[in-house]
């Protein structure tokens, strides 16, 4: 989308969470098509309380109306819960995996700039390195960047989870 | 007890109070029909296509407040519920509708008639069901009713494979609902009430824009001591009619496109907008950045998503309208607002139509049926329009004090709708008179069901405002595509013949000075009546605000006018 690369993108942080009867995941996506709602990203699981599963949702301010989301999300009969994290402490995650080409004996670097990004080395190959890294997702943008001169022979990323700070309520 | 899926079916649908079904059988529903002999007290009336069972389980709704209850075979029979669906959607309407699914080993597997039913009706309900075990019929039933009926109404569907509805298990019908995400809010807050009442206090030129919501909430004594109480002039959206007594000296009447010249002039000089049980739909807003420029706005409504979705609000209360209205009325001064209601007045009274006398020789004018209806059937009456330009006629010469009797499909506008939504009305409230008026075209896409008029004894009163074609779809070509006419003149069948068929009897209504004896004729003779009134072949609308344009850009009158569509 052109606007998206004139305008800067405002992330907000939503975590939703829903009775995990079948189909839930569809209303959610179903939704977001229908009324337009630029997705992110999106994480989910089950938790801890049986029934229950939790989301993770990014959503960017600037082309998508936050509080109709909340709203809309609200509507669906299985979502128990909405809360927005982006303005209040809270932790968030991301994991991802990057394979990076060693060639022409840039490993050693390589190998140093993933100890600089607090990565782990989890697979050595003949003419690549892959390392897993996890952080905020500025982290995981930032190293991206400093790969991406030497290679980038694949990368996953999750999509975010957060949590807000303190005590649970 | 052990009970099938089928017989579980019924008793949960007694359970929840229901009297009649509107459906239609098929493959796999036969063995629910099966039982219905069985259960005498659900009535089921035999629709001639399954959309029409879908638009009188609105009607029922509609007219009485109940959850109206439709049934479909699976695939075909379920995907021609689906326009029903989606109007009961767009209009809040609380219906569930029943629909039967190929066998669970079946699904997914593309077995004969199977069809994504809950995945089609997914962004057109308020919630849907596919029940894949017997053990959860009871309790998916009455979780349907509890959300088609609460909050914001609306449609639910279930869908149930056939080996559920052969399968048995122990019949016990739940007492409670457990649905944790699931819980509107009725009760305004308190703070947001007085912040309310204090906005109020310093405005002097407030108005009421009441809608559906009201009726819904059964509003009509605390929207009139509110409004009585404040004296602030009341107006209403297309859904709203009903909502207020019109001979109120309060109410002025309807808002939006083609509501009242007077009110849309209000709108524009007011400065508090009380928006009460509707949505600032854009039909009433035309142009969201012109709209009431000078006014702040309180927004009550029972669902919170409606809350600046369109107009920014100053105030808002979520909650059931009843309840809202009952706490502002238990803390508000009384008001007086003389001025502001002179000038609205005297609006009015520049646009009252002159008393002209008719042409005998000339066609019926294209109200002048819709008026005589009015003048001349008696409450309790309710009129339900289709879609066009004589359901805006309608609207706008509603005379009535009673509530809810004005039905009409609004959000999805759908053509067709009258003829089977006036059978659940008429079904639902049997001391009612009942008329359909009904467009010439649109009252082609449902006429089948007269045969269920007479089948099933439904007195319905049927008015065609017969203009010769699409005469909205005209009105537009006219004013916005220089009078490039295409697709809009329509062959019509002889309706006199049409009902001789069917052996409804009807009249040709040709001549102006036979319109009011026309309607007496019909509401003097028992059972269904069709009367088709030739009426002017172009007339248009007005006033009109032009699609795109603000209500400042009102069109007043009948001024032949090229306008430009943005
Ligand atoms: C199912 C459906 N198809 C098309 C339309 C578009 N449409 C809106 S009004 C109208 C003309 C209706 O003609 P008629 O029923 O004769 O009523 P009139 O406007 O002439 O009073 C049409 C085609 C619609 N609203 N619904
Ligand atoms: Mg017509």
């Amino acid at each position: 989308m052109i606007e998206y690369a004139t305008r800067p993108v405002t992330p907000h942080t939503l975590v939703v969470l829903m009775q995990d009867h079948p189909g839930v995941l569809n209303r959610v996506s179903s939704l977001f098509r229908q009324r337009g709602f630029n997705i992110e990203s999106l994480t989910v699981s089950n938790t801890d309380t049986p029934g229950i599963s939790r989301m993770t949702l990014v959503v960017d301010g600037n082309t998508t109306n936050v509080e109709q989301v909340q709203k809309q999300l609200y509507k669906l009969i299985e979502v128990t819960k909405v809360t927005e994290v982006t303005h209040e402490p809270h932790v968030s995650r991301e994991l991802a995996l990057i394979k990076v080409s060693t060639t022409g004996n840039k490993r050693p670097e390589i190998l140093q700039l993933i100890e600089v990004y607090k990565g782990v080395v989890v697979d050595v190959g003949a003419d690549s390195v892959t390392a897993e890294i996890t952080g905020p997702r500025d982290l995981i943008d930032a190293i991206l960047g400093v790969m991406r001169p030497f290679g980038i022979k694949e990368f996953v990323r999750t999509g975010i989870i957060a949590m807000a700070r303190g005590s649970a309520n | 007890m052990k009970l099938n899926g089928a017989r579980i079916l019924c008793e949960s649908l007694m359970r929840e109070g229901v009297d009649t079904i509107f459906g239609y059988p098929g493959g796999v529903v036969i063995p629910l029909y099966d039982v219905f002999p069985e259960y005498p007290s659900l009535r089921h009336i035999l629709v001639r296509h399954e959309q029409a069972a879908g638009h009188a389980a609105e009607g029922y709704a509609r007219a009485t407040g109940k959850v109206g209850v439709c049934l479909a075979t699976s695939g075909p029979g379920a995907t021609n519920l689906v326009t029903a669906i989606a109007d009961a959607h767009m209009d809040s309407t609380p219906i569930v509708a029943i629909t039967g699914q190929v066998p669970t080993t079946g699904i997914g597997r593309d077995f004969f008639q199977e069809i994504d039913t809950t995945g089609i009706t997914l962004p057109i309900t308020k919630h849907n069901y596919l029940v894949r075990n017997v053990a959860d019929l009871a309790r998916t039933i009455k979780e349907a009713f509890y959300i088609a009926s609460t909050g914001r109404p609306g449609p639910v569907l279930v869908d149930i494979p056939k080996d559920v509805i052969v399968s048995e298990t122990l019949f016990k019908y739940p007492d409670t609902i457990d649905l944790p995400g699931y819980k509107p809010t009725t009760v305004g807050n308190m703070r947001q009430v007085r912040q309310a009442i204090s906005v109020i206090k310093e405005a002097k030129r407030p108005l009421i824009l009441a809608g559906h919501g009201v009726i819904v909430s059964r509003a009509y004594d605390e929207l009139k001591q509110f409004a009585e109480q404040a004296q602030i002039p009341v107006m209403v959206t297309l859904h709203g009619i009903g909502s207020y007594p019109c001979s109120n000296p309060l109410y002025f009447g309807m808002i939006g496109m083609h509501g009242h010249a007077h009110t849309n002039l209000a709108i524009q000089e007011a400065d508090l907008i009380i928006g009460v049980g509707m949505r600032f739909d854009d039909r009433v807003t035309g142009k969201l950045s012109t709209f009431a420029p000078k006014a702040k706005v309180i927004h009550i409504d029972i669902d919170p998503a409606e809350i600046s979705k369109n107009i920014k609000c100053t105030v808002p209360i979520v909650g059931d309208i009843k309840t809202v209205l009952t706490s502002l009325n238990n803390e508000l001064p009384r008001f007086e607002h003389r001025e502001w209601m002179d000038q609205i007045e005297a609006w009015r009274a520049d646009r009252r139509e002159p008393h002209v006398t008719i042409d005998d020789s000339a066609p019926i004018p294209s109200t002048m049926p819709i008026k005589e209806i009015y003048k001349r059937t008696r409450e309790p009456a309710i009129i339900v329009a289709d879609v066009g330009q004589h359901q805006m006629w309608a609207a706008q010469e509603f005379p009535y004090d009673n509530p809810a009797t004005f039905i009409s499909s609004g959000g999805l506008g759908t053509m067709g709708f009258c003829l089977p939504a006036a059978m659940g009305a008429k079904v639902a409230r049997p001391e009612a008179t009942v008329w359909a008026v009904a467009g010439d075209g649109g009252f082609q896409m449902t006429m089948q069901e007269l045969a269920t008029l007479v089948e099933s004894r439904i007195n319905v009163k049927i008015a065609i405002i017969n203009n010769g074609g699409l005469g909205m779809v005209r009105q537009w070509q006219d004013l916005f595509y220089d009078k490039n006419y295409v697709a809009v003149k329509m062959y019509q069948p002889d309706f006199v013949k049409l009902c001789s068929a069917y052996d409804i009897p009807a009249k040709n209504i040709e001549r102006p000075r036979d319109v009011g004896a026309a309607v007496d004729w019909a509401l003097a003779t028992p059972g269904p009546v069709l009367i088709n009134f030739e009426v002017q072949r172009e007339e248009n609308v007005f006033p009109m605000i032009p699609p795109g344009l603000g209500l400042g850009d009102m069109v007043e009158g009948s001024q032949p006018k090229t306008l430009q569509l943005t």
